[in-house]
């Protein structure tokens, strides 16, 4: 369940340097272990140093710009506990190089809501029970933002192809959808 | 080890130039599933995403461009009244998250034996197009997938475009799993009834090597149908889907046996070409 089963990750602190290409084409590139990139993470600028630039976005997010909200369970685009938004898109950011997420702006679980209170799907997402173990959770509260707000009124098969990638072990699908219809509610003004 | 990130397909392939040994990294749906897991180590990388001119798609006089960035989630909504089948295809490919990365020069490089896009390209009689130092090259498709994940592509290639004819008539596409999202074909099948040529072009996915063309099975039901009133008769349907499923070449691995997999050719076969037709 962890990343240290990837011997690229292992090495990451003694990956052999290479030299940059003579006559670098145009476009922007990054070369080496040792030299750092910049990500925009949550609005902020966040700086990536020494690391192997075969990193994933979901490793460089938790082992090391402390973030750990993005939950690390397949590693292979299976479970979108690790869904982030890059540039806007709902994606799983185990499938993104962190290296060419360089530009982009990325946004976390962590940073859905501005200070520290929870969004009104984390909070529906709490009152409706949708939570059990919890691993799947962040992920599905990106993918429903995701959702609600280029959908705000979708239907129930709708709301099922949205979060059909995002796999929750404890099964606790009906209480999922119910915390979504709970937010749809609230957002059009229909709760009671 | 480099990253390149090139904005345009000139830098793209200059950069690809000055690195030859460089991997392409476009969705990294695969790729980096292969990286987090060991089994691919990459020197260099050169990556495609920010690539704009290869995320159109238009039609040239009477073709259909693709660029090789356009995504599945891109197909699955903007090519859904042009092309239904593709479309259709692109939305059953993992889950939204994937589809967003997702591209289309992407399946058909990793060229695997269950590319849900691959059996469409096949039925239209796709062309790759590939940019390099020395111009493009475009090659069909049957051609460029040698074999399972095995394809054409030289050294400082990028695939750029997929081209096909555009194609009228109704198109069906059929998957076969073990769930309805967030799963790899178990047998797929694209079914365009090409009413300007009078041709049934289909292809199936996961039942061979390479997306698998029943041309025995085209040509015979191209023959067997009524084309005025789109309209076969069952024992021709019969004997279409049976040719299909005799042409299949399926193995027998996690996902299904080659029984199975040859028996959902036939069904597949049977239930596009019905649908397509008048009821």
């Amino acid at each position: 369940m962890t990343s240290d089963r990837n011997p690229g990750y292992a090495e990451a602190g003694r990956s052999q340097v290479e030299a940059a290409a003579e006559g670098a084409p145009a476009g922007s590139r990054l070369t080496d272990e040792s030299e750092s990139y910049t990500l925009q993470v949550n609005g902020r600028e966040e700086s990536v140093k020494a690391a192997w630039l075969g990193e994933s976005l979901l490793y460089v997010l938790r082992e090391r710009l402390g973030l750990p909200g993005s939950k690390n369970a397949c590693e292979q685009g299976e479970c979108g506990s690790c869904s982030v938004f890059l540039d806007g898109t709902l994606v799983v950011s185990c499938c993104v190089l962190a290296a060419d997420a360089v530009d982009s702006e990325v946004v976390t679980v962590e940073g859905l809501e501005p200070g520290d209170g929870l969004s009104d799907v984390q909070q529906h997402f709490l009152d409706a029970g949708a939570v059990q173990c919890g691993f799947c959770t962040p992920g599905l509260i990106v993918a429903v933002h995701d959702l609600l707000d280029r959908v705000p009124d979708a239907d129930e098969l709708t709301v099922r192809e949205a979060i059909s990638g995002n796999l929750c072990r404890c099964t606790g699908y009906g209480r999922i959808l119910q915390a979504v219809v709970d937010v749809q509610r609230q957002r059009a003004g229909t709760q009671p | 080890m480099t990253v390149a990130r090139p904005t345009t397909l000139s830098q793209a392939v200059d950069a690809l130039a000055a690195m030859p040994d460089a991997q392409l990294l476009a969705g990294g749906t695969d790729f980096m599933v292969e990286v987090n897991f060991g089994h691919r180590r990459p020197t260099d990388v050169v990556a495609l995403r920010r690539v704009a001119e290869l995320r159109h798609h238009a039609t040239d006089g009477d073709e259909v461009v693709l660029g090789a960035n356009v995504t599945y989630s891109q197909m699955q909504t903007e090519l859904a009244e042009a092309l239904p089948a593709l479309a259709a295809a692109a939305r059953t490919v993992g889950s939204p998250q994937i589809r967003n990365a997702g591209t289309i020069g992407g399946n058909v490089a990793t060229a695997s034996p269950a590319g849900d896009t691959l059996p469409f390209l096949a039925a239209v009689e796709a062309d790759v197009v590939l940019a390099s130092p020395d111009g493009t090259r475009r090659l069909p498709l049957a051609d460029f997938i040698t074999a399972a994940k095995r394809t054409a592509i030289q050294p400082g290639e990028v695939i750029s475009e997929v081209r096909f004819p555009a194609v009228r008539g109704p198109q069906q596409f059929l998957k076969v799993g073990t769930r309805n999202a967030m799963v790899i074909s178990i047998a797929c099948c694209a079914m365009v009834v090409d009413t300007d040529h009078r041709r049934v072009r289909c292809a199936f996915g996961s039942v061979a090597a390479r997306p698998l063309r029943p041309t025995e099975a085209e040509d015979f039901i191209s023959d067997a149908l009524d084309w005025d009133t789109l309209d076969a008769e069952t024992n021709a349907v019969d004997r279409f889907a049976a040719l299909a499923a005799a042409a299949a070449e399926p193995i027998t691995d996690h996902r299904g046996t080659a029984e199975y997999r040859r028996h959902t050719v036939k069904v597949m076969a049977r239930r596009a070409l019905t649908r397509s037709l008048r009821a």
